[in-house]
């Protein structure tokens, strides 16, 4: 039975470029308190364009109409659990959103002096602070402004601290349960990438970690808790044998929320990591976007850390430039600002024990899955899980029915689907991450929907295989949306 | 705690479904000697009520009061409030990139219109659904220019933001790409065409351009694209101040157009989150990094929307893959989105007017050290006083003065870059004015 939701009316809505009409406007201007200029003279006509074609015209209540029906559109974990593994979907306090807009903090321009820009580096400085306590590293870089931008940013300080060292070496070698960017990043900082297959546990193999380190090896990046959730247990062991050859351990931090107040990276031997701040310190996805992936390193790397670094000058905070081994700039100003006071409001309204307390639910609220649903999914690998847990879709897909299809029907019952078909060791995933903000209630209607869903493939696979049927857009044809990419509205 | 929604009872019951005597127990299994045996050294947490006093005495330590003539990449501009008004909705807030396409239309529609106005704005064929910003904006855009034309060296103008510039040697230090500068006219502040030709061989896959650049200045794309084009490589073109192309002719000499929207509603907040865009031709389009939403039917039918050509992406293409990047800036796109719906074709034409007509005033008041034509900055020389001690002079009559050039351009340590927008008020124009001269 679907408990959580019931159909309800959704409004239809054209494209702003179809409800558009000439002369409507949403905006009104002060009137000019200098003299108006021609624009042609003062740019040359050639450099004046006639109109932008195309561009909306529509009225102050259409345009918040129109963005409003959008919405009701999307689902949200303001609208329930969202349990998309290796994301992180938790909830995102409202508070922060305030402070952020604080006038003081969001107005304050990336070049104003820095006497008066005291407060917005304190933040930071605080933040820094924080991160560094949190997963037990030297130094910390606010300044990428994403996870794979970490990642990038992490792997360039490997690569500098090894030329230096002499030689920046050849190859990164992955884990195949790792996460898409890591590949992509080494790729992408002029490494080879060589992957490493699983133990049958679904661990590190450490014996193909030790067989493979050379020294063309710069580094092991490795996702801990990997992403079957599973704790890496011979992550200090692998960071002996990498060490000994003198390449390093770099930590995906995506699964930070595991660990946050009960293991720290740096104590288990990691060099560098990054951290997504809308993953485990609850910034908002907004859809997709904007993150923060600070970077974690131990001492030996933080001379090359990215420019600018804050440093404390008597009584205040000043910005150093003049850092001769800095790999340099990965993005411009200070990264995120705007994000990193939302992840300080989270980890000030947590506190040191109350962080440590989120992890211990978050890593409850996974087992309880777990032992809930086990009964009815197939659990690829036995050993235990923390923050999140990977079925695989063997005894739906013996009836025809995939993960995909499974997760499409979960929409149905009120529920985002998990995650997909990754980690693509495991055959046709379902990857489970409840987060520690859900409750008792939105997880046993969670594991309900499942077992439903579960009894329904025995019953009636094209029933699931069909799925979705309560939303207002059903099944879409992502094939032809590539075959033939309409990328942009035009005039019909 | 308030984020955490179980009781104590509900959280023992769990406990003993899961067979586990206490919360330690969920934990047995990691090794002794990775756990930490203390407390986290944080303070214990605090009331919603304590954090906004926190934030706000942190906030009265920055510039609040002054009125401000800084640019340089990041803008003043009237943030309309409806866009607060729609960002702050919960289903565009709290949810994720949109790969569930059936719940997630309406975050798929906003962008997808988002794409169609950066079109519209730039010119180009296509657009994705945006970048990290438009300093990282910049190598993407290089890395697409150096798959599609197989050379792998690049010329970027001087007059080019230089923290873009700084960003894309970083990404280009380690990839082996050669980058080098050409310069700018002493005169006229546009890009020294003599000196981009004399640079220019048949191994370059890109020269990056400005317009308006770092001065302010309407540059010479045309001139730049005749000669990139000639030895067989693309033009990129980069923007920081959106609202100009409210007025300025598109840059369709470009192959590739790689901008900041800051302008368009979102706060300067200390230097981000920003939004980027990169937009280019038709033909380039599976070199693009980053999502893009294109339209489809649903098995009824109606019209949809989807993430699409995703082959390019990393979750699928791995070490293959066009980018390593797996996010747009989706809800700073969807501020862009409103604030370009607000503003709309009329709307913001008559905003790079009033911008114009602002820094104009105060140009025609001062004496731009720059012959070429200009949108809303322009450079002076600063004549008896150094930059900074005219800003000293500023600051005490509540003004933050522009931009001292010497940190970035040594040989135009006696000038500062000013920017007027319609935010800046007559009266202290005047005063920035009086004191400069």
């Amino acid at each position: 039975m679907i408990t959580k939701v019931r159909p309800h009316l959704s409004q239809n809505e054209a494209l702003l470029f179809e409800r558009s009409s000439p002369g409507k406007k949403a905006y009104q201007l002060p009137d000019l308190d200098v003299p108006a200029l021609d624009a042609a003279e003062a740019l040359g006509a050639e450099n004046v364009r006639a109109e932008i074609p195309g561009f909306p015209e529509v009225s102050e209540v259409e345009a918040i109409r129109h963005f409003t029906r959008l919405s009701t559109w999307n689902y949200a974990i303001d609208h329930g659990m969202y349990p998309l593994g290796s994301c992180t979907m938790k909830y995102n306090p409202r508070i922060n959103e305030l402070v952020a807009r604080i006038e003081g903090l969001a107005w304050a321009h990336p070049y104003q002096p820095e006497a008066l820009a005291q407060g917005s580096m304190e933040v930071m400085a605080r933040l820094e602070a924080a991160l560094a306590e949190i997963t037990g590293m030297d130094a910390v870089t606010l300044q990428p402004a994403a996870g794979a931008h970490g990642e990038l940013t992490g792997i360039l300080l490997i690569r500098a601290l090894l030329e230096k060292r002499g030689h920046p070496r050849k190859k990164i070698l992955i884990p195949d349960s790792a996460h898409g960017t890591n590949p992509a990043t080494a790729a992408i900082a002029g490494y080879a990438v060589q992957n490493i297959a699983s133990s049958a546990s679904g661990v590190l193999d450490v014996s193909a970690l030790a067989r493979l380190v050379d020294r063309d090896v710069a580094a092991l990046m490795v996702t801990n808790p990997n992403t079957l959730g599973v704790f890496e247990e011979n992550i200090m062991q692998a960071a002996e044998i990498l060490h000994a050859k003198g390449a390093m351990l770099y930590m995906d931090g995506a699964n930070m929320n595991a660990l946050v107040g009960i293991a720290r990276p740096g104590d288990f031997g990691v060099d560098v990591l990054h951290l997504n701040l809308h993953k485990t310190f609850s910034t908002p996805h907004g859809g997709g976007g904007p993150g923060a992936g600070p970077v974690a390193v131990k001492k030996a790397f933080e001379p090359f850390l990215p420019v600018p670094r804050l440093k404390r000058s008597g009584k205040k905070w000043a910005f150093d430039y003049r850092r001769p081994r800095s790999i340099g700039r990965v993005r411009a100003f200070y990264g995120n600002f705007g994000v990193l006071v939302r992840a300080l409001a989270y980890i000030l309204a947590h506190g040191g024990p109350g962080l440590r307390n989120a992890t211990v639910d978050a890593v409850l609220n996974a087992v309880y899955i777990r032992k809930q649903l086990e009964p009815y999914f197939d659990l690829p690998y036995a050993s235990p899980n923390m923050h999140e847990v990977v079925f695989s879709d063997e005894r739906q897909a013996k009836l025809g029915v995939r993960t995909g299809d499974l997760a499409k029907r979960l929409i149905d019952y009120g529920f985002h689907p998990y995650t997909v078909s990754f980690p693509l060791i495991v055959r046709g995933a379902l990857m489970i991450e409840p987060t520690e903000t859900e409750g008792k209630l939105e997880l046993d209607q969670f594991i309900e929907a499942m077992i439903s869903i579960a009894k329904e493939v025995e019953a009636d696979p094209q029933l699931v295989k069909n799925a979705p049927y309560g939303t207002r857009t059903s099944r879409v044809d992502e094939v032809t949306a590539a075959r033939k990419p309409v990328l942009r509205w035009k005039p019909g | 705690m308030r984020y955490l929604p179980k009781s104590d009872s509900e959280r023992r019951q769990m406990l003993e479904a899961c067979g586990v005597a206490s919360p330690e127990e969920l934990f047995s299994h990691l090794p002794e000697a990775v756990r930490l045996k203390r407390p986290l050294d944080l303070a214990a947490g605090i009331s919603e009520y304590e954090i906004v006093d926190y934030f706000r005495r942190r906030a009265a330590e920055n510039a609040n009061g002054y009125a401000s003539f800084l640019g340089a990449g990041v803008y003043h501009h009237f943030r309309p409030v409806l866009v607060d008004s729609v960002v702050s909705r919960g289903e565009f807030l709290t949810s994720y990139t949109p790969y569930q396409a059936e719940i997630s239309q309406g975050t798929l529609t906003a962008i997808f219109e988002f794409q169609t106005m950066i079109c519209q704005l730039t010119g180009m064929d296509v657009a994705n659904a945006s970048m990290y910003d438009g300093s990282t904006a910049v190598p993407e855009a290089v890395f697409m220019a150096v798959r599609s034309t197989g050379k792998g060296r690049v010329l970027i103008a001087s007059s080019v933001h230089p923290e873009y510039r700084e960003v894309l040697c970083t990404y280009a230090r380690h990839q082996g790409m050669p980058v080098e500068e050409f310069g700018y006219l002493p005169e006229a502040g546009t890009i020294d065409l003599e000196d981009l030709d004399r640079k220019m061989d048949d191994l370059t896959a890109a020269v990056v351009v400005q317009s308006p650049n770092f001065f302010g200045i309407v540059d010479r794309l045309q001139a730049a694209a005749e000669i990139a084009h000639r030895r067989g490589a693309l033009l990129i073109v980069v923007f920081t101040e959106a609202v100009s192309l409210g007025l300025l002719e598109p840059p369709a000499d470009a192959d590739i157009v790689a901008g900041e929207l800051q302008s368009f509603a979102i706060s300067p907040s200390y230097g981000g989150p920003f939004a980027g865009i990169i937009a280019t031709q038709e033909k380039l389009v599976r070199q693009m990094p980053g999502r893009l939403v294109g339209q489809t039917t649903d098995s009824r039918g109606n019209r949809a929307f989807c993430l699409t050509l995703s082959t390019r992406e990393q979750h699928i293409r791995r070490e293959k893959a066009t980018s390593n990047i797996c996010t747009n800036q989706a809800l700073i796109a969807l501020m862009a989105t409103v604030f370009m719906t607000v503003y709309g074709k009329q709307g913001l034409r008559e905003l790079a007017q009033q911008n114009l007509a602002k820094a104009h005033y105060l140009a025609g008041r001062l004496k731009p050290r720059f012959s070429g034509r200009f949108f809303n900055e322009f450079v002076v020389r600063v004549e008896s006083k150094s930059p900074e001690e005219i800003n000293q002079a500023l600051l005490k009559k509540k003004i933050i003065g522009g931009l001292p050039l010497g940190r970035f351009y040594p040989e135009l340590a006696d000038s500062m870059l000013l920017c007027a927008t319609e935010m800046s008020c007559r009266a202290d124009m005047d005063t920035v004015a009086e004191v400069l001269r």
